[in-house]
Parts: structure tokens; C-alpha cells; sequence
């Protein structure tokens, strides 16, 4: 009766297993992907594992653009999918991110940034792909793009990326940077059920009533998937409510700020943030993958030294984190934000500080990665 | 009740707001007759049936049917149906891509679906030329024609679809032609209902953007031109081989019978679980 306590199971895994073990809890069943250091690992480990999971399909295909393609295929036919890469083939990938964007498929692509541009540093780390990740395929799109700062946020962010995606019916875009994908460290895998995960909405009505793109209160219409008996028309054209296309500006203007709001409003819901000293900070900092972790260090250092420096770790870099960052800027005389490109997400900062207080940046190019007291040096200069 | 009208209530959407966008005279609107009606033929369930298609003219053509359909992006067709058909291998997957989708933007997607001889009919409407852009060359248009790109004559040789699908991999390559609706019929039903990659080429004119061109006064010299230029392929392999450059021969090229690969991903699957249990 008295079940001993069972121990979490240990494991000590790359940043890139992690995702795999993420997806898998999250109920992934199909991986479609072109290799490309650094992310490799994440399409071999699938190609080893999917396989033997009942419902599991593994794909190699000829490109990144065929990868997402077959994933949004795949997502479209009611499965969960995922599908990882770095800069180059997340250049490739932008056409079909609009594209998902547009009919509104569910589906993770994990982007481990390296150096660019083009071919760039592919084995060393970097942050240049946060602006490409919000605003790389073309026309206006609501997107959401999460990130992670160590191998067992890795993990969770991907079952937070395979919810959302499945909960907001979006592409969920998970940047990683080389460091943390190729960091080996001891993570707790959690125990069935730790989780919650969510599955898209499906249709309760039957075909002769359903309305594939319909304006609901929640922004969010149910997804039929292909072979469920309700033949929806899916197109990259404009559509009206039942997937037709359309030219009217009447319909367009109701579908696009329907796809606005259906993540505006679960703002809340979406923006993750990690806050750490913030109470009293007169300094503040805003970071995001493994610049966040040297950054505790030197937040750590800094309060040992007698400054009052705080941190805000951003989980959620897009829809950016705004309320957050602000209240931080409020009381704080500077933001500091260190980050491994010329300037991304300061420029975020900037816009959301709007000049209340001075926002410094630390920026870095050439492949190395941003030390604690790189960014100890900076508190001690403000 | 006619059977041509059975099948119009039964197989094209009522919902859909017709006129269609096709011009007079094409023949992208055969093509998708000998679908219905071969469909038809092989009695599947409309909810089984996909149909997927690129970016175009051909492209627009699958709003108009009554299955689950897919309208893609450019060139990239087959990667979408490749995913549809490995996540629910029960389903019957089309896809239909113009030539300039399927060999000029598309050309690595089609070798690759061909090598990898995933279970679907690929139907490449073949108009040599970009119609629905306003006639721009495509990689099909025959060298020395006019097009919007090739004011004084196109320079480079157009590719062979056939051999092209032959030498990647294709279980079943055919070519049929709207002019010879019944043949495309039979070719179609046949492709249809077999194992693997099955592609189907079929010449479809264009009046409105090539044939202005190129000097055919209207559509039906166009089709007249079709049945002067092509020959059955038993017939064809009988001429000289001087003769049979004047000729385009139609029929079933390629018939293999290899299985698919969501067949054999599905045979290694089975493998793998009995082991671990």
C-alpha cells in the first residue's frame, strides 16, 4: 500500500536530447528534418527513437523546405510534429513558416543558432536569428518563439512549445544556441502526468456545420484533420470561414485580426519570464539562452560585491514579454542586455522602455560566448 | 440523369463559388474530369481522398473537388503529400503540380519523392509555360518558342518528364493528353490503383498564354496540334529512329511494382516493436 516514493529518474543528457525527451512527453509522432550541425542530434535521436513508438514516423527529407513541408503534412493529418534545425536551414524554412502561419498548423521547429550570416560558424554559438525567428517569412503574422537558457529548460520548453502550438493552433519556433544544445548536464525527467499536455481543439459539430476558419470569441478555431470525414479546403491564399480564398477586404480584415488576436489576448498565458533579485534591483538585466546563465553568475558576484542587480530571464522572447520588462525599467536606473549578436532583443527593450531609463547593451560576434564577468565588468561600470 | 452530371453533384464542391479561373479553351479542366471520374472508377470514399496541389494554375484546380485538399506552395507539393501519406497511409493522396511548379522551383522535390517512391499519383499538367504569371518560359517550354521571357526564342532544351521520372526512381510513369480524354482515363485509373510513386504527365494547352505566342490561331488548333505531334508508344517504337523526333510518344512508360514507402516504413516498424515485446 505505502509505495515508497519512486526517485525522479536522472539523467545526464545534451541540451539537444533534451528536446527530443520534451517532444516524446509531449506526444510528438512525427519528425521530418535535414541535418545540420548544431542540431543534428535532435534529428538522430529521433531517427532512433520514433521508430519504435507505436504511432512514431521518422523522415529524412531532401531539404528544410521539404522537411517543414512534410511536417505541416503531417500536422495537417492531426499528428504532432516537430522538426529542428540551424541559421541556414532556418532560412529555408521561412516560405513554409508562413505558411503554417497562414493556415494555422500546429507544429514546433527547433532552430540551434550558430554564427552568420549564410554558411557563418557552424559549430559556435549565437543569438542572430531572434529578429529572423519574429519577423523572417513575409507578411504580417502573429508568431510565438520561446527559448531556453539550460538543458532542463530544454526539456520543458518543448513540452511548453508542443502546447502552446497545439493550444493556439501556431507555429511555436524554440531557439536554442549552440551552448545550450551541446551542454551536458544532469536533468530530472518528470514522472507521467507531471505535465499537463494539451492537444489541438476538434470539430464538435459535423461536417455539413463546420466552418474551417470561423470567427469565435476565442480566435482559435478547431482543426479537422485530413481524413476525419469533414474534406476542408487548407490554401496559403487568403480564405474566408470555409477555407475558400478570398479577395474581399471585409473577410480578409476579419481572418487576419483574428489570427492577431487569437495570441494577443493569451498574452498572460504566453509571456514566460524568469525573475530573479528583481525586488530591489537598481540595475537590471534582460537575457535569454546561455547568456542568461552567465549572467546569474554575475548577478550572484555583483550582489556579493554590495550591487543590487536583478534579472530577467526571458522564456518567451516573442510576443515580447513587455509588462515584465517594463515594470524592471521602472524601478531600475539601468538595463543591461547581453546577447550573442549586434543588438536583437535590446531593441525590443529599447521599444518597450520607450527612454525611461538607460538601456546598455552587451554584444558579441565572433563566436565566443559572453562571460560572467564580461557582464560583471558592465555592473560595475554603470 | 446524365453520368456526367452524377458526377458533378457527387464529386465538385456545392459550396464553392463558381466561375471557375480556367481559361477557354484549357485543358487543365479535362485533366480534372479524368480525376473525377477515375476516382470514381476505384469506388474510394471521398473522405479517403486527398488531393494536394502546388502553386498556379493547376493549383487552383483542387478547391473545386470535394475531397480533403491541400493547396500548397510553389514547387513543394509532394513534401506536404509525403507527410500527409507517412502520417495516414490509408489515405489515397493526388497531387497535382503544373510544369514550372513541379520541374523548375519543384525539380529536387519531384526526384526525391520519385527516389523515395512514397505511395501517390503525382499529375503534372504540362502547358510549357507559366500561365497563370502572364507566359513566362518554363522549363518544359521546347527551344526556339516564344514566351514573355524568351522574346527572340528560347535557348535551352526543355526537360523530358518521362525520363526524368524514369531515371529517378518512379514505380509507374505515364503521358497521357486532354485531347485524348479516354486514354488519360484508362492511364489515370491505372495509376491510381497501384503501389508507389505514380506519375502521370499529361499536355494540357494553353491558348491564352502560349499560344498567342506561338502562333496557333486558337485553342483548338492547339488540340489539333496535340493529336498531330503525338503517337501511342507501341506505334511509336515501330518508326525509324530518324522519324521519331517528330513524335512524342503517349502511354505507360514505366511500370514497377515496388512497394511504397510508408509500406516498407510500416514492414520495419512491425519488425522493430515485435522485438521489443
Amino acid at each position: 500500500m505505502a509505495q515508497a516514493k519512486k526517485k525522479r529518474t536522472e539523467i545526464f543528457a545534451l541540451g539537444n536530447e533534451a528536446v527530443v525527451e520534451g517532444a516524446l512527453i509531449a506526444g510528438c509522432t512525427f519528425y521530418a528534418g535535414y541535418p545540420i550541425t548544431p542540431s543534428s542530434e535532435i534529428m538522430e535521436i529521433m531517427a532512433a527513437r520514433l521508430p519504435r513508438t507505436p504511432e512514431g514516423v521518422f523522415l529524412q527529407m531532401e531539404d528544410e523546405i521539404g522537411s517543414l513541408g512534410a511536417a505541416i503534412g503531417a500536422s495537417l493529418a492531426g499528428r504532432k510534429v516537430m522538426t529542428a534545425t540551424s541559421g541556414p536551414g532556418f532560412s529555408l524554412m521561412q516560405e513554409h513558416i508562413g505558411y503554417a502561419c497562414m493556415v494555422e498548423s500546429p507544429l514546433v521547429i527547433v532552430n540551434v543558432m550558430r554564427g552568420g550570416p549564410s554558411t557563418g560558424l557552424p559549430t559556435s554559438p549565437s543569438q542572430g536569428d531572434v529578429q529572423q525567428a519574429r519577423w523572417g517569412t513575409h507578411g504580417d503574422h502573429p508568431i510565438i518563439v520561446l527559448s531556453a537558457s539550460d538543458v532542463q529548460e530544454c526539456l520543458e520548453m518543448t513540452v511548453r512549445a508542443f502546447n502552446m502550438a497545439e493550444k493556439y493552433r501556431t507555429p511555436v519556433i524554440l531557439l536554442l544556441d549552440e551552448v545550450t544544445a551541446h551542454t551536458r548536464e544532469k536533468i530530472f525527467l518528470p514522472e507521467p502526468g507531471e505535465y499537463e499536455i494539451l492537444e489541438r481543439a476538434v470539430p464538435s459539430v459535423p461536417p455539413e456545420w463546420f466552418k474551417p476558419y470561423e470567427d469565435t470569441a476565442r480566435g482559435v478555431p478547431p482543426v479537422a484533420p485530413i481524413g476525419a470525414g469533414y474534406r476542408t479546403h487548407i490554401t496559403g491564399l487568403t480564405h474566408d470561414p470555409m477555407g475558400y480564398p478570398t479577395q474581399r477586404p471585409d473577410e480578409i480584415n476579419t481572418a487576419m485580426h483574428r489570427m492577431f488576436r487569437k495570441i494577443d489576448q493569451f498574452f498572460d498565458d504566453i509571456q514566460l519570464v524568469d525573475e530573479f533579485l528583481t525586488e530591489d534591483a537598481e540595475i537590471g538585466i534582460v537575457a535569454y539562452g546561455s547568456v542568461a546563465r552567465s549572467a546569474r553568475l554575475a548577478v550572484t558576484k555583483a550582489r556579493e560585491r554590495g550591487y543590487k542587480v536583478g534579472l530577467i530571464t526571458l522564456k518567451t522572447l516573442f510576443p515580447f514579454p513587455k509588462p515584465s520588462v517594463v515594470a524592471l525599467a521602472r524601478k531600475a536606473k539601468c538595463i543591461l542586455v547581453p546577447e550573442m549578436n549586434m543588438g536583437q532583443m535590446s531593441r525590443e527593450v529599447k521599444r518597450v522602455n520607450n527612454g525611461a531609463t538607460r538601456v546598455r547593451t552587451i554584444n558579441r560576434v565572433d563566436g565566443s560566448i559572453i562571460t560572467p564577468s564580461e557582464i560583471l565588468k558592465s555592473i560595475t561600470q554603470v | 440523369m446524365s453520368e456526367v452530371t452524377q458526377l458533378i453533384h457527387q464529386y465538385l464542391r456545392h459550396n464553392k463559388k463558381f466561375p471557375h479561373v480556367l481559361c477557354p479553351g484549357c485543358g487543365h479542366g479535362i485533366a480534372m474530369g479524368s480525376i473525377v471520374r477515375s476516382v470514381h472508377a476505384q469506388g474510394w470514399s471521398k473522405d479517403d481522398v486527398v488531393v494536394v496541389a502546388g502553386i498556379g494554375c493547376s493549383g487552383r484546380i483542387a478547391v473545386y473537388m470535394d475531397f480533403n485538399t491541400v493547396h500548397t506552395t510553389h514547387g513543394r507539393a509532394l513534401t506536404f503529400a509525403t507527410g500527409i501519406k507517412m502520417a495516414k497511409p490509408e489515405m489515397h493522396v493526388i497531387v497535382i503540380m503544373g510544369d514550372g511548379d513541379a520541374l523548375s522551383i519543384g525539380g529536387n522535390h519531384l526526384i526525391h519523392a520519385a527516389r523515395k517512391n512514397i505511395g501517390l499519383t503525382a499529375i503534372i499538367l504540362n502547358n510549357n509555360i507559366y500561365g497563370m504569371t502572364g507566359g513566362q518560359c518554363s522549363s518544359t517550354t521546347p527551344t526556339g518558342d516564344f514566351s514573355m521571357t524568351t522574346p527572340y526564342g528560347q535557348l535551352e532544351k526543355s526537360f523530358d518528364i518521362v525520363e526524368l521520372a524514369r531515371a529517378a526512381g518512379a514505380n509507374f510513369v505515364a503521358r497521357g493528353t486532354a485531347f485524348h480524354a479516354q486514354q488519360l482515363d484508362r492511364i489515370m485509373t491505372t495509376a491510381f490503383g497501384r503501389p508507389g510513386f505514380n506519375l502521370v504527365e499529361v499536355f494540357t494547352p494553353c491558348h491564352t498564354q502560349y499560344g498567342r505566342k506561338n502562333k496557333f490561331k486558337n485553342p483548338v488548333e492547339m488540340y489539333k496540334h496535340i493529336s498531330k505531334t503525338t503517337m501511342p508508344l507501341e506505334a511509336w517504337s515501330k518508326l525509324e529512329p530518324e522519324k521519331r523526333a517528330e513524335r512524342t510518344p503517349v502511354g505507360v512508360f514505366v511500370e514497377r511494382d515496388e512497394p511504397g514507402l510508408e509500406e516498407r516504413y510500416m514492414e520495419m516498424k512491425k519488425k522493430l516493436l515485435g522485438s521489443a515485446q
